[in-house]
C-alpha cells in the first residue's frame, strides 16, 4: 500500500509526512505528525471537535483528505498561543472556567478564533450560531459563550 | 456550630489542568501511542437477537498485517460479582457484552475482536469475519417484554424481587421492588382531585463527546499496563482482572484525561479486549471507538414507562401517590427503577403512597449509569402531576411544592429520616428569582420542576506532601472530569494556607494513588475531599510535632490557629510559625511530612434543585425553544462556585435535550437509525439561553465544610420544567419525550385545528 507524501504548513511551520489516500487530514495531523490536540469526536463533521484552520477556513478535518493540506496552510489548536503567551481566548477560558471535560475546548477555541478573525465584534447570537457546529456535553455553553465574548472585547481594548 | 469562614474555599482560581487543556496538550484515552502498537476493532453483530452458530476467522486472519482474534470462546466463563458504587457489576454479564458468547442480544453487541498493525488492515479483516447466526425475534420494548410467550433473552434469567415473588421460568423481568407507607385506597378516598397519566420516555445517551479509548501493553512477567478513558481507574483493574482470570496484582492502570463521562464510562467494554489481544500478540494494541460504536454499544440510559396517580386536598396537601415504573435495561439485568422509585417520591411528604419498579430486559444495548439514574424520568411523572394537579386547584406552583416539601426529620420514602437538607430553602430562592417574578411573555410557557438525588460517599484515599520550599502536592484516585482537581487544591489550600497555585493536585494511576472509588454519584468533592481535608489535616498536626521540635516543648503547648502554629504560651523565642518557615526546616526535624487520610462515609448529604423553564412555542411548526432557564440548587458548600454553576448548567442543558429532541430512533428489527450526531440531536450553542444559576448553601453536617455532590441533580428537574412549560404554552398535557416538532405538532393539530390553521 503506497503512501502519499505531503508537504504543508502547520502552525507557521514547514511539516511533512506519509499518509495513505483515503487518510483524513485529522489522522495526518495525529498520527502523521502527533498534533494530538486535535481530537475527534465523530468522524462525520458533526461535533467540531476536530476544528481546525486551514487557510483562513475553519474546517472540520475528520472531512478533509490529509492529501489536501499539501501546499496549504493549517492552523491548530497547538498554534493558537505565541509563544508563551497565551491567545486571548485561552485566557478567557480559563477564567471563566468554560471548559469542564476539556475535550471541546480546542475545537471551540480554534472555531472562535476563526470568529474572531472574522468579526471582532460578534453579538452573543453571532457567538451561538457560529459556534453552533461544536458540540460540548458538558458546560450548556453558557461559559463559552462568556468566554467567547469576553475574548473579543479583550483584543478589541488591546488593538486601540 | 457557627458557620465556618473560608479562605480559598468559595474563590474561583484558574484550574490547574487548564492551561494543558486550553492549548491541546492534555492527552485523553485516544491521544497515547506506543512504539510498536497495533490497532485493534471489534466485530459487531448485524442482528438485534441472534444465536451464534459459528464463527469462522481463517478468511480475517489471512489478511496481511493481522495479528490476532479473540471471541467469546478466548473469555474465561467467571461467576462474579465486583460489588461498586450504583449497584453491583455482574461480571458474568459484563464479561459477556463485552464479547458476545452464545448470543447476540442488540444490534453492535461485540462477537469478535481483532488487532494489526493498520486500522485498515483491522477494518479489512473485521469484514471478513464469517458469524453464522440463527436469528431470533427481537424484543424492543418493555410491553412486549412481559408478555406471556415474548421470546426469553436469557433462558436463566429469574425475578430477583423485593418483596420475593413466585418465579415461573424463565422471564425477561430481572427485578421487581416495592415501597410503601400509610393506607394508599384511603388516602385516594381522602383526595378532592386525584390525576393520573402513563408517561414514557425514550433511549437517550449520555453523549459525551470523548469516544471510549484505550491502550494495553502486555510485559513478557505478565505485568498488564492500561491506559484507558474511565470514570473508575480501580474498577477498571479489578473489572478486568476478575473477567480475564488475572491477578489484579499484576494490573496497571492508568486513567488519561477524560472527555466526559456522565456514568457511561463506568462501565468496562474495550479494556478486556485490547488486554486479550496485547497478550495474544505480545505488542500493545489500542482501540478507540467510533461514535457509531458509541451509541450502538455503549451507554444509553433506560427507555421507561411509568404509570403515576396522584391524589391531593384542596388546599394542596398531597394525601396519596401511587406509581408503577418499568424501565428497559437492555440486554443484561441492571436498569435504575429501584433508584427511580426511592427518587420519585423523595421531595414530599406523602402520607400514603405505594410504589413498584420492575427491571426489564430488551434487545438493546445494556444501559449505564447516566447522571442521577433513573430520577429524571420518575421526577417526569411526579413533577407533572404535581403541576396538573396546582393548575386544577388553582394554585401557585411554587407554594403547592412548598406547602409538601420534605425536610429535616421526614422519612425518605426509602426508609430513614432526612438529615439537614435544603428543598425548602431552594424552593424560597425560587419564589424570591426575578425569573419567577417577572412576567410570562406572549408565546411563552413556563415551568417549574423540581428533583432529588441522594448522592454517594464510598471510599477515598488521598495524600498530601508538604515540599521543603512550603508549597504542597495532593494525590487522588479520581479522573477530574470537570475541574475536581482545583477543587482539591483549594480544600488544601484552605487547611494548610498555602497559596492555592502553589498546591499541585494530580490523578495518578492505581499503582499510586490509594484505592478510591468511581468520579461518579457527585462523590468526588465531597468524599475524596473530605480525604484531601483529612490528609491536610493530618499535615497539620506533623507540622505542630515539628514546630514543638524546634521550640523544644511538648507538642500539646502547640496550636493550629490562622494558618499557621502558634505556641499556647507564647515567648521571645516561641514565636508563631508559618507553613513556610517548618519546611524550610524540614530536613532537621525529621524529615519529609505526609499526610495521608482514608475515608468511607456511608451517606453523604442528598441534593436538591428546582428548575424554571420559559419555553417558546411555535404553534405553526410545533418547534419549541427555551428562552431563559434557571437552575437553583442546594450545593452544602460550593468550594469552586464557578464549576459548581458548570456542573447545574451542563446538567440542565443535557436535561433539555433529553427533554425536547433526544431520543434512540429504531427501526422494526431493534436497528438504531440515528447512530450520529447529526440526527442524534444533542443541543448545540444557538439551540439555548444563558442558564442562570442561584446557588443555595445549606451545609451538609457530615462534611467538614458541608459539601453536597452536586454534579447529578441538576438532570433531574429539567424533563418535568420542559415539559410543565409546554402545558403551560399550550394547554396540552405532553406525557412521551421527547417534545419534538412532529409530536407537538400532532397534538396542536388534534386539539385545536382550526387555531392551528389560523395561525394563532
Ligand atoms: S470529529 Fe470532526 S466534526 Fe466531529
Ligand atoms: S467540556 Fe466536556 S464536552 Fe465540552
Amino acid at each position: 500500500m503506497s503512501r502519499l507524501h505531503i508537504e504543508t504548513t502547520v502552525n507557521g511551520e514547514p511539516a511533512e509526512f506519509l499518509c495513505a489516500a483515503d487518510e483524513t487530514l485529522l489522522s495526518g495531523l495525529r498520527n502523521g505528525l502527533g498534533l494530538t490536540g486535535t481530537k475527534e469526536g465523530c468522524g462525520t463533521g458533526d461535533c467540531g471537535a476536530c476544528s481546525v484552520i486551514m487557510n483562513d477556513r475553519l474546517v472540520a478535518s475528520c472531512l478533509v483528505l490529509a492529501a489536501e493540506a499539501q501546499g496549504q496552510s493549517v492552523t491548530t489548536i497547538e498554534g493558537i498561543a505565541s509563544g508563551t503567551t497565551l491567545h486571548p481566548l485561552q485566557q478567557a477560558f480559563l477564567e471563566e472556567a468554560a471548559l469542564q471535560c476539556g475535550i471541546c475546548t480546542p475545537g471551540f477555541i480554534v472555531a472562535a478564533k476563526a470568529l474572531l478573525d472574522v468579526n471582532p465584534e460578534p453579538t452573543e447570537e453571532q457567538v451561538r450560531y457560529w459556534l453552533a457546529g461544536n458540540l460540548c456535553r458538558c458546560t450548556g455553553y453558557d461559559k463559552i459563550v462568556r468566554a467567547v465574548l469576553e475574548a473579543a472585547g479583550e483584543m478589541r481594548s488591546a488593538t486601540v | 456550630m457557627s458557620a465556618p469562614t473560608f479562605t480559598a474555599v468559595g474563590t474561583r482560581p484558574i484550574r490547574h489542568d487548564g492551561v494543558d487543556k486550553v492549548t491541546g496538550r492534555a492527552n485523553y484515552g485516544a491521544d497515547l501511542s506506543l512504539p510498536g502498537m497495533l490497532y485493534g476493532v471489534v466485530v459487531r453483530s448485524p442482528h438485534t437477537h441472534a444465536r451464534i452458530v459459528s464463527i469462522d476467522t481463517s478468511a480475517a486472519a489471512k489478511v496481511p498485517g493481522v495479528k490476532g482474534i479473540v471471541t467469546g470462546k478466548d473469555v474465561p466463563l467467571i461467576d462474579a460479582k465486583l460489588g461498586m458504587g450504583e449497584g453491583a457489576l455482574d461480571l458474568k454479564d459484563l464479561s459477556d457484552n463485552a464479547l458476545a458468547r452464545s448470543k447476540a442480544l442488540y444490534h453492535g453487541h461485540a462477537v469478535a475482536a481483532i488487532a494489526a498493525t493498520s486500522l485498515a488492515a483491522a477494518h479489512e479483516a473485521a469484514a471478513l469475519v464469517r458469524v453464522e447466526y440463527e436469528i431470533l425475534e427481537p424484543v424492543l420494548t418493555v410491553d412486549r417484554a412481559m408478555e406471556s410467550g415474548a421470546p426469553i433473552l436469557h433462558d436463566t434469567m429469574t425475578t430477583q424481587a423485593r418483596p420475593p415473588i413466585e418465579q415461573s421460568g424463565p422471564t425477561n423481568v430481572a427485578g421487581r421492588m416495592e415501597l410503601r407507607r400509610g393506607d394508599i385506597e384511603q388516602g385516594f378516598r381522602d383526595a378532592d382531585v386525584i390525576v393520573e397519566h402513563v408517561f414514557r420516555t425514550p433511549t437517550s445517551h449520555q453523549g459525551y463527546i470523548e469516544p471510549h479509548a484505550c491502550v494495553a501493553r502486555v510485559n513478557e512477567d505478565g505485568r498488564i499496563s492500561i491506559w484507558t478513558s474511565t470514570q473508575g481507574p480501580f474498577l477498571v483493574r479489578d473489572a478486568t482482572a476478575m473477567m480475564l482470570g488475572l491477578d489484579a496484582a499484576n494490573v496497571k492502570v492508568t486513567p488519561s484525561e477524560i472527555g466526559g463521562g456522565f456514568g457511561g464510562k463506568i462501565p468496562v467494554y474495550l479494556e478486556p479486549l485490547a488486554v486479550l489481544l496485547a497478550r495474544m500478540t505480545q505488542r500493545p494494541v489500542k482501540m478507540v471507538m467510533t461514535r457509531d460504536e458509541v451509541f450502538r454499544a455503549t451507554g444509553p440510559t433506560s427507555a421507561t414507562k411509568i404509570r403515576m396517580k396522584m391524589g391531593a386536598k384542596r388546599d394542596g396537601t398531597i394525601v396519596a401517590a401511587s406509581a408503577s415504573l418499568y424501565y428497559e435495561a437492555g440486554a443484561y439485568r441492571g436498569s435504575p427503577s429501584g433508584a427511580g422509585a426511592m427518587c420519585a417520591f423523595a421531595p414530599y411528604r406523602i402520607p400514603n403512597f405505594f410504589i413498584e419498579a420492575y427491571d426489564v430486559v430488551v434487545n438493546k444495548p445494556k444501559v449505564a449509569a447516566y447522571r442521577a439514574p433513573g430520577s429524571p424520568m420518575a421526577a417526569l411523572a411526579t413533577e407533572s402531576l404535581i403541576d396538573e394537579i396546582a393548575t386544577q386547584l388553582g394554585l401557585d406552583k411554587v407554594e403547592i411544592r412548598l406547602k409538601n416539601a420534605v425536610q429535616e426529620g421526614d422519612l425518605a420514602p426509602y426508609g430513614p429520616p432526612y438529615g439537614r437538607i435544603g428543598f425548602r430553602e431552594v424552593l424560597e430562592q425560587v419564589r424570591n428569582s426575578d425569573h419567577w417574578k417577572s412576567a410570562v411573555k406572549p408565546g411563552v410557557g413556563r415551568g417549574l420542576a423540581c428533583g432529588f438525588w441522594f448522592n454517594a460517599g464510598m471510599s477515598s484515599s488521598a495524600t498530601v506532601t508538604l515540599g521543603a520550599d512550603g508549597s504542597a502536592a495532593v494525590v487522588t484516585g479520581n479522573p477530574d472530569i470537570g475541574g475536581t482537581r482545583a477543587a482539591q487544591a483549594l480544600m488544601v489550600a484552605e487547611e494548610l494556607g498555602v497559596p492555592v497555585e502553589r498546591v499541585r493536585p494530580s490523578v495518578a494511576d492505581t499503582d499510586t494513588a490509594g484505592y478510591t472509588d468511581l468520579t461518579a454519584g457527585s462523590r468526588t468533592c465531597y468524599a475524596t475531599g473530605m480525604a484531601v481535608v483529612e490528609a491536610s489535616r493530618d499535615v497539620r498536626e506533623q507540622l505542630r510535632g515539628r514546630a514543638a521540635k524546634i521550640w523544644g516543648v511538648p507538642i500539646e503547648e502547640t496550636r493550629w490557629e490562622h494558618g499557621r502554629v502558634e505556641p499556647v504560651n507564647p515567648s521571645a523565642d516561641r514565636q508563631p510559625l508559618t507553613v513556610a518557615e517548618i519546611a524550610a526546616k524540614l530536613s532537621k526535624t525529621g524529615g519529609p511530612i505526609i499526610g495521608r487520610a482514608a475515608v468511607n462515609p456511608p451517606m453523604a448529604g442528598p441534593a436538591f434543585a428546582a428548575h424554571i423553564c420559559d419555553l417558546e412555542v411555535d404553534r405553526e411548526t410545533g418547534c419549541s425553544r427555551v428562552v431563559r432557564y434557571t437552575a437553583v440548587q442546594d450545593v452544602g458548600k460550593a468550594v469552586h462556585p464557578s464549576y459548581v454553576e458548570g456542573q447545574m448548567q451542563g446538567g440542565a442543558s443535557q436535561g433539555i435535550g433529553w427533554a425536547l429532541n433526544e431520543e434512540y430512533v429504531y427501526n422494526a428489527s431493534g436497528v438504531m437509525e440515528n447512530a450520529g450526531f447529526l440526527d442524534y440531536r444533542m443541543p448545540v450553542a444557538s439551540d439555548l439561553p444563558m442558564i442562570d444559576t442561584i446557588l443555595v448553601e445549606v451545609p451538609t453536617p457530615g462534611h467538614p465544610y458541608g459539601v453536597r455532590g452536586v454534579g447529578e441533580v441538576p438532570i433531574v428537574p429539567p424533563l418535568a420544567a420542559v415539559a410543565n412549560a409546554m402545558a403551560d404554552a399550550t394547554g396540552i398535557r405532553f406525557t412521551e419525550l421527547p417534545l419534538s416538532p412532529p409530536r407537538v405538532l400532532a397534538r396542536l393539530l388534534e386539539e385545536a385545528p382550526a387555531a392551528v390553521g389560523a395561525g394563532a
